[in-house]
């Protein structure tokens, strides 16, 4: 099952849509499709339908949180320094700004073969999250969808039911961005390490170090 | 009662009652039932008895493994994979080595590849023969069957006690192999559990198989289609009593599979007396299996010797394994990114997806065959919430 | 209906002979009988089974024979970070009579820890081992099941009669670095030795 060919393939019965190759490079060898957001659900269409792929088994829905970050670059250029020109080394910080991911795993039941990773990105983390529901084409992203909505904040259009799934419905936040901060409500922590000290420790000393 | 006239419920808001002619009653079973297998809610909406709109509700359980995963080990997750579908641990274990070693390259010596299935089948029958009992147990027998199958249970969670220190909660596989090896005798007593275990199967059948009681309340109800669970991704014994033929251990040729000859049962009714019964042939299979892997084990090291305990640190990239649990496909998806903690971990549980087809599955029947449907679809609730 | 039997009932019947075979054979075979009476039957204990963990010290004084150094790994290691150590200022002489950090403060919180047995793996001091005893349930809510040192040290006479295979093997194991550490001593304290007796000879001669 090579993925070349299958891009190439849907390239040419999937008219105008952008796909990408997203190497991976641990030894398990499963590289993914990065779909853009206007064909997705035509390409899975046709990969579910298409006679030699079958991919009818959408099997695992994930989401993931890419933070953004600052990469800083020192760059060499000429300055004039104390009346001389030398070169001067510069810092310079470029934002990457942060995205969420949303992967799916399809395999196939009639021709057994798989795993196809197909992935789609959104614009940024907070306000551009709309992406295409793909529970018209595979039934078992119903669930995991509304699981990615639940936990990451992703917008699916055309979900059928989109409600949050693991947290109660009042719940506001995303518990699963990297940075989400939980409430601090717990009463007794006999062995607080790391993270929880510091906030116990903060407790004391606002108590008046009881 | 047709399923496209059900509208859907509207955004991040709970299912109403339609104000019409009829009576419509919700009423809410769960989250303390002695039936839901757990803390599990279905909001049902009634006409009389039959079912009109039924919306499970998750989350009770939910403990944020996946968050949790993120500031531990990849070691350390492994006792909080235990107790996933804790019912189940070693296969749990199993499925979170397969991805780790996926996602490190990391190869598994022959013994422990022995052992691995020896556990892996022995789970597998210990959590049929759970899964069968608590069945009649929701339908009403009072407990008969269900002690029968937990005395079985019993010999093996001894077994398990004797090799991993702990009858539920194992914690036995490593990156690369297992844990420990075999005690002194363990091979031998395995071998009389495994050798006992047809007769037991006998016994039940002759209890139950034939049991017109059982047939009236399970046949026909709860009629799953092959394409309906296909496109659902519904898998495991739910799928294969509809007639799919997937067992990922014949299609993905994991572990050492290949070695063993055993049959995997289909379905063809798909209701709920087929799920029992492709449960059942699938425990004389297990015992097959079984036979044939105490037979052929072979001696080895049981661990591979370049893993250490400490210090695993993975290679940057993504991995997705999974394996045939009891309850369906277990999927663990990966993401390293260098450091020793997993940038992203993420559990596919057969539980919640096989719950997909919750509702389609109850329509138009009464509220004695919500019970007999959900206990057929094997859920365990650590792994629906995780 | 498919798959049934012809006579209506007869399913039935046939399931309750089952269930009659299953009760008088109880008063008769002992694999039928399979009730434990609790508490007044006990099972035999299996030898590998854990529980929560403590501390093994050697010979009689538990602060004196303590092998734990506080290195801190078990606690790095815990996936639910239930145990908190705090290392001694002070050293004190282990069993080969080296001075070793010692851990002031051992607690470990047993309603956190889920005997997952990663810390007994990853001391390299054989310090923390897996206890089998599980009557410790306590009416004290906050600090009932936070053990600390005191509680948590146990002889090794104890871990002998819970787990005598693994004790057995650890005690070998200790002896025998024992043995070499001894060794390699005697063999450096000949070579001084030898050396000092060479050294006042040229000594003299100046």
């Amino acid at each position: 099952m090579n993925l070349e060919a299958i891009k190439s393939e849907i390239e040419a019965n999937v008219p105008g849509c952008r796909l990408e190759l997203v190497a991976n490079p641990s030894p398990s060898g499963q590289h993914s499709l990065l779909l853009d957001g206007e064909h997705a659900v035509a390409v899975a269409t046709y990969l579910r339908d298409a006679a030699g792929l079958r991919f009818d088994f959408c099997s695992n829905v994930t989401g993931i949180d890419w933070p953004g970050k600052e990469v800083s670059q020192t760059a060499t250029a000429r300055k004039i320094v104390d009346g001389l020109e030398q070169e001067v080394e510069e810092v310079g910080t470029t934002a990457i700004p942060g995205y969420l991911d949303v992967v799916y795993h399809l395999y196939s039941v009639e021709k057994k073969h798989g795993p196809l990773v197909l992935r789609m990105r959104t614009q940024d983390r907070h306000s551009g999250v709309h992406l295409p529901s793909l529970t018209p084409v595979w039934r078992s992203a119903e669930l995991q969808e509304r699981e990615v909505f639940d936990l990451f904040g992703v917008f699916f259009e055309g979900h059928p039911d989109l409600r949050r799934l693991l947290m109660w419905p009042g719940f506001v936040d995303h518990p699963m961005l990297k940075d989400y901060v939980d409430p601090d409500d717990y009463e007794y922590e006999p062995t607080a390490h790391d993270v929880v000290l510091r906030r116990v420790n903060q407790h004391r000393s606002e108590a008046g170090g009881r | 009662m047709n399923i496209a006239t059900v509208p859907p419920a509207p955004l991040d808001s709970e299912p109403v009652t339609e104000p019409s002619k009829e009576q419509l009653l919700e009423i809410s079973m769960g989250p303390q039932h002695p039936s839901t297998h757990g803390v599990f809610r279905m909001k049902v909406v009634l006409d009389g008895e039959r079912v009109v709109r039924l919306k499970p509700v998750f989350g009770y359980l939910h403990r944020n493994h996946e968050k949790i995963a993120e500031s531990v080990t990849y070691l350390g997750s492994m006792p909080y994979t235990d107790r996933l579908d804790y019912m189940c641990s070693i296969t749990n274990n199993w499925g979170y080595a397969l991805a780790v070693e996926k996602l490190a390259g990391i190869e598994v010596p022959e013994r422990a590849e022995y052992l691995r299935v020896i556990c892996g089948e022995l789970t597998r029958l210990q959590n049929h023969a759970c899964l069968i009992g608590f069945l009649m147990q929701d339908m009403g027998s009072t407990g008969t069957p269900l002690m029968y199958a937990f005395r079985e249970r019993e010999k093996i969670l001894d077994l398990f006690e004797s090799l991993t220190g702990a009858r539920m909660m194992c914690n036995y596989m490593r990156f690369g192999g297992c844990r420990v090896d075999l005690p002194a005798g363990w091979l031998d007593r395995a071998k009389k559990v495994i050798a006992d275990f047809p007769r037991f199967l006998d016994e039940y059948e002759r209890l139950l198989v034939s049991n017109e009681i059982l047939m009236d309340r399970t046949q026909e109800v709860g009629v799953l289609s092959r394409e309906l669970a296909v496109s659902a991704g519904i898998s495991g014994p739910m799928a294969r009593a509809s007639g799919v033929d997937y067992d990922i251990r014949k299609v993905d040729h994991y572990s050492i599979y290949d070695r063993f000859t055993f049959r995997v049962p289909l379905g063809s009714h798909g209701d709920v007396y087929d799920r029992f019964m492709v449960r059942l042939l699938e425990m004389r299979e297990s015992v097959g299996i079984l036979q044939q892997a105490t037979r052929a084990i072979p001696a080895g090291p049981i661990v591979d010797p370049k893993m250490k305990i400490r210090g695993f640190r993975p290679k940057p990239g993504e991995a997705y394994g999974r394996i045939e649990s009891p309850k369906g496909e277990l999927g663990f998806y990966l993401i390293s990114d260098g450091s020793p903690n997993p940038y992203r971990y993420r559990v596919r549980p057969p539980s919640l997806i096989n719950l997909t087809v919750l509702e389609d599955l109850c329509l138009g029947r009464n509220v004695a065959d919500i019970v007999a449907i959900l206990g057929s679809v094997d859920i365990v609730l650590g792994e629906v919430d995780r | 209906m498919y798959g049934g039997t012809e006579l209506v009932g007869e399913g039935i019947l046939k399931g309750m002979a089952e269930t009659a075979r299953n009760f008088f054979g109880s008063f008769v075979s002992k694999d039928r009988l399979t009730t434990v009476q609790y508490p007044e039957e006990r099972e035999l204990q299996i030898e590998v089974a854990r529980d929560f963990p403590f501390l093994v010290y050697d010979g009689a004084d538990w602060q004196q024979g303590m092998r734990c150094v506080a290195c801190q790994i078990c606690e790095k290691e815990c996936p639910p970070k239930c145990i908190f150590i705090e290392k001694s200022k002070d050293k004190k002489p282990d069993a080969n009579g080296k001075p070793q950090f010692y851990p002031a403060v051992f607690d470990i919180d047993i309603s956190v820890c889920m005997s997952c047995q990663i810390c007994v793996e990853v001391c390299p001091f054989d310090a923390i081992k897996m206890d089998v005893d599980y009557s410790l349930s306590t009416d004290d809510r906050f600090g009932g099941l936070l053990l600390n040192k005191q509680r948590l040290s146990k002889s090794n006479d104890y871990y002998r009669k819970i787990h005598p295979t693994e004790a057995a093997e650890v005690d070998a194991r200790l002896a025998g670095e024992r043995a070499r550490q001894e060794a390699k001593a005697k063999a450096a304290a000949e070579a001084t030795l030898a050396t000092a007796a060479v050294q006042p000879a040229s000594g003299e001669s100046r």
